[in-house]
């Protein structure tokens, strides 16, 4: 067997309606060789930590435009690792304020991104979190 | 350890199924030797399988069943597991796999387990790992494993060879008589499902199904012509032993006709019993998986046996037409000759 594919989950928890920013990165990352699983629009916390054990991703990415990353963010992180998910690395993508960045990673984000940022940079950067596991 | 993941599995522990399931899909040794010790315990799931064509509403039909058999009034709702296998791109290997976007209606429900898969370069519509990922489900302990293919054209006809009922969903507007008397997809059907049914072209659709079932089984017909009633006795006998797809109509969307699918489901369930098929459909169902197994081994022993440079100079010859395949072949297998 050649390398194990990274998977990832795409999701978009809250209520905002768009995920046209969402849908692009899932579509860098099937063309960086990723197995996306997208799970689409409004989902809630359980149902994403849910989805993240039931499809065992190595990665789960966040789509927050609505400002309420802060409140689902620490609830997410919570419950994926009440789901045994302590390991998988979690992205955050959207409209973040820059104070609220170095905040999340404290919380154990890996990485965080605004709009503009460079497809190719989130996927050298997933690589490069999984590293040292793979 | 390889022993206490065999039985967490046992126990339906949900982190150890998807576990196993990463180590099955990416044909670990580790996840070989536990499915070796899981599979005394399967054989024991109903294996549904949903094809057709990319658009027909296969994911939100797979989400109505689910919910069928999980709704509370069912006398004992059945553990559902789902596999949902959507394509890999052949260029990069990457996948965007969108099942899941059809069934959030099942989220939370700790009796349904769905697994989204990447085809993997395969060609039949399901993946490699597929049936050894469906292993898994039965030795859980699930009771009904829904399978749905990639979208499927007319060739994918893997599913029929590991589902006990395979059900082929079209929609209307897709395809005229010449298209249903095609050899392929449509052959596979346990259960033809039109789902869409609420757009118009249903009846169209509906009769050349139809059409194309009674060129299969011709039954009775009895007709008015120029005035004179005219019976075409049917080529077989009402027989009880043959199994005659149904046509089901159903509005994935708000849930029409589903219940009478589950009806059919069912029906062919029985239908398999009593005739002895689901037996018969086990066996050559294990017959393909072993063949597959022996080619793969043999393969991979072979390649193994082969310097690439010595494979490298028999394409070489083929380029320069020095050698024909076939000699090619001969050569790397009689190596010294």
């Amino acid at each position: 067997m050649t390398e194990r594919k990274i998977r990832v989950l795409v999701a978009k928890p809250g209520l905002d309606g768009h995920d046209r920013g969402a849908k692009v990165v899932a579509r860098a990352l099937r063309d960086a060789g990723m197995e996306v699983i997208y799970t689409g629009l409004r989902q809630t916390p359980e149902m994403i930590a849910e989805a993240a054990l039931q499809e065992d991703v190595d990665v789960v990415g966040l789509s927050i435009l609505s400002g309420a990353h802060m409140a689902l963010i620490p609830r997410i992180i919570e419950l994926l690792k009440a789901n045994g998910k302590e390991n998988v690395k979690i992205f955050v993508g959207g409209i973040i304020p820059d104070e609220d960045a170095p905040r999340l990673k404290e919380m154990g984000v890996t990485g965080v991104y605004g709009p503009g940022a460079p497809t190719g940079m989130i996927v050298n950067e997933i690589r490069a979190a999984l590293e040292p596991a793979a | 350890m390889v022993q206490s993941l065999a039985e967490s599995i046992l126990s339906g522990e949900r982190m150890a199924i998807a576990r196993l399931l990463t180590q099955v899909e990416n044909n670990t040794p580790e996840g070989r030797i536990t499915l070796d010790k899981l599979f005394p315990y399967t054989g024991k799931a109903h294996l549904i399988g949903v094809t057709g064509a990319p658009g027909t509403g296969k994911s939100s039909l797979v989400n109505r069943i689910a919910l069928q058999y999980r709704r509370p009034a069912a006398a004992n709702p059945k553990q559902v597991a789902i596999v949902a296998v959507d394509p890999s791109s052949p260029f990069t290997g990457g996948a965007v796999l969108g099942d899941r976007v059809r069934m959030r209606d099942l989220a939370g429900d700790p009796g349904i387990f769905i697994r989204s898969m990447a085809s993997r370069g395969s060609l039949g519509g399901l993946a490699q790992a597929t049936a050894a990922m469906v292993q898994v489900f039965d030795a859980a302990g699930f009771d009904v494993i829904l399978i749905e293919t990639v979208g499927a054209g007319q060739t994918e006809v893997d599913i029929a060879r590991l589902a006990h009922t395979t059900l082929v969903v079209e929609s209307p507007g897709l395809g005229d008589d010449i298209q249903a008397i095609k050899a392929g997809i449509l052959e596979i059907a346990d259960i033809l499902v039109i789902n869409k049914a609420d757009l118009p072209g249903v009846e169209k659709a509906e009769q050349v199904l139809r059409g194309m079932l009674d060129l299969a089984h011709p039954v009775e017909k009895v007709f008015r012509h120029h005035g004179q009633v005219m019976v075409i006795p049917g080529s077989e006998p009402a027989n009880a032993s043959l199994w005659v797809p149904p046509i089901q109509r159903t509005v994935a969307t708000d849930g029409t006709g589903v219940g009478e699918l589950m009806a059919a489901i069912e029906q062919h369930a029985q239908y398999l019993h009593q005739s002895g098929d689901w037996g018969r459909r086990e066996r050559a169902r294990l017959e393909v998986e072993l063949d597959g197994l022996i080619t793969e081994t043999l393969v991979a022993q072979f390649r193994a046996s082969v310097s690439d440079a010595r494979y490298e100079e028999m394409v070489d010859c083929l380029v320069e037409r020095t050698l024909s395949p076939w000699e090619a072949v001969k050569a790397l297998l009689n190596r010294g000759t």
